[in-house]
């Protein structure tokens, strides 16, 4: 060795593996204006297809006229509910079990809802032809208000499920209901009721959202009549699974069709089902002989595909007096809207809710989920959160609220009082899971010195005083969240979407000069897993980062995977990408013992390649082990240098986090100014922690939205009231307060690389987080609970009706 | 429809077209012009993500007529790097900072950011916010887009960047 052999760690930093903050390799294309979105495919001679929708929330379909819209300039054909019975595709299945109209059939069930298809030469022309469909409707009685859904004289929406008492998820009690689902000891919980010192009891609402990605859900559709193939381009979050539901309704066998999901601008959920928009386009292109592009507009996103949330939870917790948790009873009124169409792992009607015991040691829980139809937009979509964690995390945060006020007890009090211990894990939860690992109490400890809590409550009981004395109109919110995660979906035994395991996978194969290409069967939307990928194998088997391409997003290419959403991609293919390196590694290790003729058992691995121990001087590196892969290997080995794993997570992973906001709000104008946010993430190994912390602020960012006002709200007679920008609340960076990021590392003991996921954490956490703050300032004068989203508007109506302003 | 006939200057090139009275602005671009790094996220001037730099000035091209931008001169995304093709320290400055994530917003807002640092080159962390008040981004939170403006001024005006700490 002589100087200028770099050194161990500097052998390590030019690899750029795990743990380092790597600049992203997606950046130089975005930011000069080259990345490859759906809208930027532009096939010669294709054909833009766009919606006729419907005015009313509920009506039936009297007469569709097409005549005059065909005879519009550029008009080539306008699709129907009878076009789309020819194909036998005027219904879909979705991904929970129910079946959704493509183009209304007989009647309309939501205001927006598709009724026609036009297809012309541009989308001026389509448009042109939108507005000379006729159609004319009988209006019904709309359902609005879920918790009148199951009244007996309510009207019968779902005509198609007459007489079906029985649904995809057991016995259906009435018309408009779905599903019941239980999870839990009822007797028991009933029990720890009956024997509790405190309860509480609160009605705690999670409103209707959307995950309005920038950019809206599109496809391009285009049908090769001679092959009998068919290619869409389409903003997916699960490419192979649109395959195979693309091969199931179609009758197109699975390996003519292509599907590949380009640059993709946000997902958040929202692209994971299939809607009617890509089953048009995949009709029309087939009818015309020519591609077909269909892109929603933002009213269409934000009114028809895939809306969040809209739990309504009465939450019970059953306490001692000294403030040790004894029970937790949920029952769920869960507005599913017109169709069930949920993006749930099969068996989850309502997705992880039964994370809802949080983070907290509950003897004994009971979970009762009630589904419904309602005249509105379906969905129900994960909206940056694993299946309804989000729902779960606000539902048991705002209850250990509630349950601290009625102790009379600090909410960080409390909920130390009642952590599971580090000791305690693997936990075996009430609900049925088995959390990994955790280290609740260090993590809470950390948030509370780091903000200076006991400060803060020093400074609140002041100025609730001062306030009291009538020297301010400010009233201060410290808001308390400790959210534990469920994400990783999932385990074979028990996630499966339309019966295909929730594996994920990974191909790599390396080239003779020592590069080479990482196929892998998720897709980003703006997690950046073409930095991060790269960097887990760079850490594995010593091939610089930079010299690893990452593919992902073409069925014909990826190996199948079940995509990016519910925080899975690195629980899920984080391990398959470690455990295919682990595999080359394996391989390299023969062929280096070839080449340095020992035993594979006298070699160590040393960064970048493979060492004899003892004699430091024979070493070969990984790049030269590539070349000799393709022309000097052992006897009897296979030439080439790639493997494919295909990873079945043992278990979910369980992120968790200390978040904590301060906030003052002024009681006339109910204007509130955040003043402190700090989020403590522990998502186990940390790949890159510049992602992270870029994952953490947009998921705060989001979160801060659904709280303080983000809504999709209807009015009595079903017209969407949130349908634009305008209305829909998107903050800016005026708004967005300053966010302040920390973590602790505990990994997960049983992912290889012991990495948990983050992207979702921070929408989890922090709503609870902002929900608190709100809800913790107005305590002191008398409220227990005031429901999001939290506008300026309605805390001055919460004042107004607590009497401290007129 | 009978079409118009459009003549402008964009990223320094003079290029024609006809158009329809109705086309918008974004759509030329975009679709004659085949410069699709302007995006479409709402086309009711919300979201920014259509932002261009017209006659000097930020304009969201969603809700303009191709006819409205007869004789003018149009910068786009397409036109910031630097005359040799490396990137502009703005494009350096959203990459070095993690400004980014999906990428959808990131030309409109690396279009509004160029304007700002010409009217302002060297604004405080609140008049870039302001200043990037009409862009919309869902992934980043902005805190990151904010200090990746901050590097490009800096760099642009000599002077040190210093990372505000967290």
């Amino acid at each position: 060795m002589n100087d200028m052999t770099p050194t161990r760690e500097q052998r390590e930093a030019r690899l750029e593996g795990m743990g380092c903050k790597r600049k992203r390799v997606e950046d130089i294309r975005f930011t000069q204006g080259k990345g490859n979105y759906v809208d930027d495919v532009k096939l010669p001679g294709m054909l833009h297809g766009d919606f006729v929708r419907s005015p009313h929330a509920h009506a039936r379909i009297k007469s569709i006229n097409v005549e005059k819209a065909l005879k519009v300039p550029g008009v080539l054909a306008v699709l129907t509910a009878e076009t789309l019975k020819t194909v036998n595709l005027a219904w879909m299945p979705t991904l929970a079990g129910d079946v959704q109209m493509v183009l209304a059939d007989g009647k309309v069930l939501f205001q927006n809802q598709e009724v026609a298809f036009v297809v012309a030469t541009d989308r001026y022309a389509a448009d042109d032809g939108i507005g000379a469909v006729e159609v004319e409707y009988e209006a019904l009685p709309p359902l609005i208000d879920p918790f009148t859904a199951m009244d007996a004289n309510a009207p019968v929406l779902r005509e198609d499920l007459a007489g079906k008492t029985e649904g995809a998820h057991g016995p259906r009690k009435h018309h408009n209901h779905i599903f019941e689902w239980t999870v839990g000891d009822r007797e028991l919980t009933d029990l720890a009721f009956d024997k509790a010192e405190v309860t509480i009891k609160e009605m705690i609402s999670y409103h209707r959202t959307h995950p309005s990605p920038l950019e809206t859900c599109q496809c391009v559709c285009s049908f090769d009549k001679i092959k009998g193939e068919l290619t869409i381009w389409g903003t997916f979050q699960a490419p192979h699974v649109i395959r195979t539901v693309v091969a199931l309704i179609s009758k197109i066998p699975e390996h003519k069709i292509h599907v590949i999901a380009p640059d993709i601008g946000g997902g958040f959920g929202n692209k994971v089902g299939a809607y009617p928009g890509y089953i048009c386009a995949a009709v029309a292109t087939i009818v015309t002989g020519k591609p077909v592009k269909w892109v929603e507009d933002r009213m269409e996103n934000l009114t028809t595909t895939s809306f969040a949330r809209d739990y309504h939870m009465t939450t019970e917790i059953a306490a001692t007096r000294e403030g040790k948790v004894t029970g937790l009873r949920v029952h769920v009124l869960a507005d599913h809207g017109a169709f069930d169409a949920c993006a749930d792992p099969s068996k989850w009607p309502a997705g992880f809710m039964n994370i809802v015991t949080g983070s907290y040691d509950f003897p004994v829980a009971h979970l009762a989920v009630d589904g419904v139809y309602t005249n509105k937009a379906p969905g129900g979509v994960a909206y940056r959160c694993s299946f309804r964690v989000t729902e779960a995390a606000y539902c048991i945060e705002r209850g250990m609220d509630i349950l601290a006020q009625k102790l009379g007890m600090d909410p960080a009090e409390l909920r130390l009082k009642n952590f599971i211990k580090a000791e305690q894990f693997p936990y075996h939860s009430a609900l049925g899971w088995e959390y990994d690992s955790g280290d609740y109490h260090t993590a809470m400890k950390k948030g509370m010195e780091t903000i200076d809590y006991a400060g803060l409550r020093r400074e609140q009981a002041e100025k609730r005083e001062a306030f009291k004395r009538g020297e301010t109109r400010e009233i201060m919110g410290v808001g308390v969240s400790f959210f534990t995660e469920i994400v990783g979906a999932g385990p074979s035994k028990n996630c499966d979407i339309l019966g295909i395991a929730m594996f994920d996978s990974c191909e790599i194969r390396l080239h003779p000069t020592g590069s080479g290409i990482a196929r892998v069967g998720t897709k980003s939307q703006g997690q950046g897993h073409e930095t991060t990928w790269a960097q887990i194998i760079a850490t594995e088997i010593g091939i610089p980062a930079d010299d690893i391409m990452v593919e992902e997003g073409n069925t014909d290419t990826a190996p199948y995977g079940l995509g990016t959403y519910g925080s899975r991609s690195t629980p899920v293919a984080g391990a398959a990408i470690a455990l295919a390196a682990r595999k080359i590694r394996a391989k390299a290790q023969m062929i280096a013992a070839y080449m340095l003729e020992v035993h594979e058992g006298d070699l160590e691995w040393d960064v970048d390649g493979f060492r004899v121990k003892g004699l430091p001087e024979k070493f070969k590196s990984m790049k030269d082990i590539c070349w000799a892969a393709y022309n000097s290997v052992p006897p009897g080995m296979e030439p080439g240098l790639e493997a494919v794993s295909y990873y079945d997570p043992p278990n979910m992973t369980y992120p968790f986090g200390a978040y904590f906001c301060v906030m003052d709000i002024d009681v006339d104008t109910g204007v509130y100014k955040i003043r402190r946010f700090y989020a403590l993430d522990d998502c186990g190994t940390r790949i890159n922690p510049m992602i992270i912390e870029g994952q953490v602020h947009g998921g705060l960012t989001e979160a801060f939205a659904i709280a303080m006002g983000q809504e999709i709200r209807y009015d009595a007679t079903g017209n969407v009231l949130g349908g634009s920008f305008m209305d829909f609340f998107i903050p800016t960076a005026v708004e967005t307060p300053h966010w302040e990021t920390d973590h602790t590392v505990t990994p997960s003991p049983h992912h290889p690389i012991g990495a948990k996921g983050v992207g979702e954490s921070p929408n989890v956490g922090g709503v609870p987080a902002f929900s608190n703050a709100v809800n913790d300032a107005f305590s002191f004068l008398g409220s227990t609970h005031i429901q999001m989203p939290h506008d300026f508007w309605r805390n001055w109506e919460a004042a107004k009706r607590l009497g401290v302003t007129g | 429809m009978a079409k118009t006939h459009v003549k402008m200057v964009v990223n320094g090139a003079e290029v024609e077209g006809l158009v329809e009275p109705r086309t918008l602005l974004i759509h030329f671009i975009r679709e004659q012009l085949l410069l699709t790094g302007s995006h479409i996220g709402c086309e009711t001037t919300h979201c920014g993500a259509c932002t261009i730099d017209i006659d000097g000035r930020s304009v969201k091209s969603c809700t303009m007529f191709a006819v409205q931008a007869n004789g003018t001169d149009i910068t786009t995304i397409e036109g910031i790097a630097n005359a040799d093709g490396t990137l502009s320290a703005l494009q350096e400055g959203f990459r070095q900072m993690h400004g980014l994530q999906c990428g959808f917003c990131t030309p409109g807002m690396i279009v509004r950011a160029h304007r700002l640092l010409q009217e302002n080159p060297n604004p405080t962390e609140e008049e870039i916010r302001f200043g990037i008040a009409g862009n919309l981004c869902r992934c980043t939170g902005y805190q990151n887009i904010v200090k990746a403006i901050q590097y490009a001024a800096a760099k642009i005006n000599g002077t040190d960047f210093q990372e505000a700490a967290e």
